[in-house]
């Protein structure tokens, strides 16, 4: 039985911009878990189905473009619609710090801005997902 | 990096020959004898946001605070060939860039500004022959002959499959777009620059200096294979492409990249292409400070980065250079950002006697060892991309986007060791975190624009945009220049988002095989 971290990786809106996104994956990846990319110019509808589809834990998002306070609470709302509520949602991007609470606040707690290491965001993961599982 | 070099460092290579003055073939010391003296680089800062209005009044503060052209930074809607209604749009208007929806908004962004005196230079890719075609016509309302007409059109499709990922369809439609509008301008618009052929974003996405000389190079030389494929004569189409390199941290490493660069590509087009002018063999080019150095932390920092950053560029020739805002890791910039940023290049012009020699590291023992080594590990990968049958075939196989993945992996594991440092992110950090006004863009541009779009559709002739739209699919399905229709559909007030979808029921969009 894999009991491995399942993780999607989405870029949701029009932004290409994958370095980041593409960073983190192949980090997960080497930490043993689990990652579906889900490429490019995602719909929160197509990254919602995705994680279902694919039985995700965690959705990590990535998000450069500013569009973070209208794409995130329509994720959060699909998600809750679908019954998913368990899965961890984080992201990444450029994150105003004003908006990091009121993301915060829709119950995405893993806020990743600029700089942030890639072990502080594998053991973020494997700490909430071990927290849900218990 | 040797620790010091020396005349043995060359290992025999004849500097006189591989680095002769500057205004001599292949140009490794320059375009001109005089350099800056004769002409200085143009200050082109990058700028856009908001609604055209919005935009309009950042130009003219960057042209009153002595900006020498202009550079139009549009929105991710706009790049991506999207109305501001359309639902990928929501929360995307005017937050990267200006939304330019129309030629009312080209009309409005350009207003009170004489295109027959500025220089343009616009970042456009996939729906780059759209908003050339709108700015042809604004020129025309001005009274301005398109002859008169100076600037340039990104227009560098393959950057996108390769790293910035801003591609709406295939690679070979979206290669015959780019070739549209070089043959288009060869005749109709001569001193515009039809493609800016790019390695900031190759670089910015992770890429080395020698995959970003590389890659750029490369996908240079597949543009011009394809004009002349066409029919195009080399020396017609070759003295208007340009080139924009990225300004990064490592000053001595990318003053030899440029360097490298004029040399290969002079050999390239005398050499490979039988290009005849003088003109076809030298490379111009843009430089933009590297923005993916810049931090969140500290970001006060920056500044300096960006200082050091420009320098490199100017002891490397650059004929255009825009310089990132201390802030832009954070937002777009502010106002007072984006002047500092301004002052910058000022100070470097006019302060600092760089710009009294040409190439004045040339010569030294370290640039034209690292130039050599720079030009040879090109040529490696030019091999490499050949022997795939070309860069077309290359990114179809994944080559350049894996290369730089590894890259980019690399250099964050290298960050996170602390083999490479940043100063304020992994070492000398603050305890606390530093505020720094930013600029936030809220969503009064997305209602504006959408309030915009409705108006518009009730106001134009519908006939006429569909017959134009029309008769830009029937030119797409054949050989014809998509130029002239799109002027048309332009005319009629048609669109982005409508020519695009015009050319999306035609070609179909790409979906790339993402490579980790």
């Amino acid at each position: 039985m894999d009991s491995r971290i399942r993780v999607v990786i989405a870029k949701p809106g029009l932004d290409g911009h994958d370095r980041g996104a593409k960073v983190i994956a192949r980090a997960l990846r080497d930490a043993g878990m689990e990652v579906i990319y889900t490429g490019l110019r995602q719909t929160p509808e197509q990254i919602v189905t995705a994680a279902l589809q694919e039985d995700a834990d965690v959705i990590g998002l990535s998000i450069l473009s500013g569009a973070h306070m209208h794409i995130c609470p329509r994720i959060m709302e699909l998600l809750r619609e679908q019954h998913l509520d368990d899965v961890l949602v984080v992201i990444g991007g450029i994150i105003p710090d004003a908006d990091v609470p009121r993301l915060n606040a829709l119950g995405i707690t893993g806020v990743f801005q600029p700089g942030t290491p890639m072990q502080e965001i594998v053991e973020f993961i494997r700490t909430h997902v071990a927290a849900k599982v218990e | 990096m040797d620790v010091v070099y020396r005349r043995e460092s060359l290992d025999g290579l004849d500097v006189a020959q591989a680095s002769p003055p500057p205004g001599v073939f292949p140009y490794t010391r320059g375009l001109r004898a005089d350099g800056y003296r004769g002409k200085l680089w143009t200050m082109r800062q990058f700028a856009g946001f908001g609604t055209p209005q919005d935009t309009n009044r950042r130009y003219r503060a960057l042209l009153a605070a002595g900006g020498t052209g202009l550079s139009v930074a549009f929105d991710l809607p706009t790049l991506m060939g999207r109305d501001p209604d359309h639902p990928l749009a929501l929360g995307e208007v005017g937050k990267c860039g200006v939304s330019v929806m129309s030629l009312a908004d080209m009309e409005a962004l350009f207003d009170g500004i004489d295109l027959g005196t500025v220089s343009t230079s616009m970042t456009i890719n996939s729906p780059a022959p759209m908003l050339l075609a709108m700015y042809l016509v604004v020129a025309e309302r001005q009274g301005v002959p398109w002859t008169a007409l100076r600037g340039t059109i990104q227009n560098d499709i393959l950057k996108e499959f390769i790293a910035q990922k801003e591609f709406i369809y295939p690679p070979r439609p979206s290669m015959r777009l780019v070739t549209d509008i070089v043959a288009f301008c060869t005749g109709a618009v001569p001193k515009w620059n039809t493609i800016s052929v790019s390695g900031y974003h190759i670089r910015e996405a992770g890429a080395t200096a020698a995959q970003e000389l590389a890659f750029t190079l490369r996908d240079g030389i597949e543009y011009v294979q394809h004009a002349v494929d066409a029919g195009l004569e080399v020396d017609r189409f070759a003295p208007r492409l340009s080139f924009f390199f990225n300004a990064h941290n490592d000053l001595l490493e990318e003053v030899a990249k440029y360097r490298a660069a004029r040399r290969i590509w002079a050999h390239v087009m005398r050499d490979r292409f039988a290009a005849r002018d003088p003109r076809s063999w030298q490379l111009r080019f843009h430089a933009q400070t590297a923005g993916v150095s810049l931090t969140a932390q500290q970001p006060w920092n920056n500044m300096v980065r960006t200082a050091v950053q420009a320098l490199a560029a100017v002891l490397g020739g650059a004929q255009s250079l825009h310089t990132n805002a201390l802030d832009e890791a954070l937002a777009l910039p502010t106002e007072e950002a984006a002047l500092l940023a301004l002052r910058t290049q000022q100070i470097l012009a006019h302060e600092t006697g760089v710009t009294e020699v040409v190439d004045p590291l040339g010569g030294s023992y370290c640039i034209e060892r690292l130039t050599n080594d720079l030009e040879l590990e090109a040529r490696r990968h030019f091999d490499v991309i050949d022997a795939m049958g070309g860069m077309v075939e290359a990114i179809e196989a994944g080559y350049p986007q894996r290369e730089i993945a590894d890259s980019a992996y690399r250099d964050q594991q290298a960050v996170e060791a602390r083999e490479r440092t940043i100063v304020g992110v992994n070492a000398f950090y603050d305890r606390a975190h530093e505020p720094v006004r930013t600029l936030y863009i809220d969503e009064a541009a997305e209602q504006t624009q959408r309030a915009g779009l409705d108006r518009l559709r009730r106001e134009r002739e519908g006939a006429r945009v569909e017959a134009a739209l029309e008769a830009l699919k029937t030119a797409a399905n054949g050989p014809e220049n998509t130029m002239p229709r799109l002027l048309e559909a332009v005319r009629a007030y048609a669109t982005v988002g409508e020519m695009c979808d015009a050319l999306r029921q035609v070609w179909g969009e790409y979906q790339e095989v993402p490579i980790i």
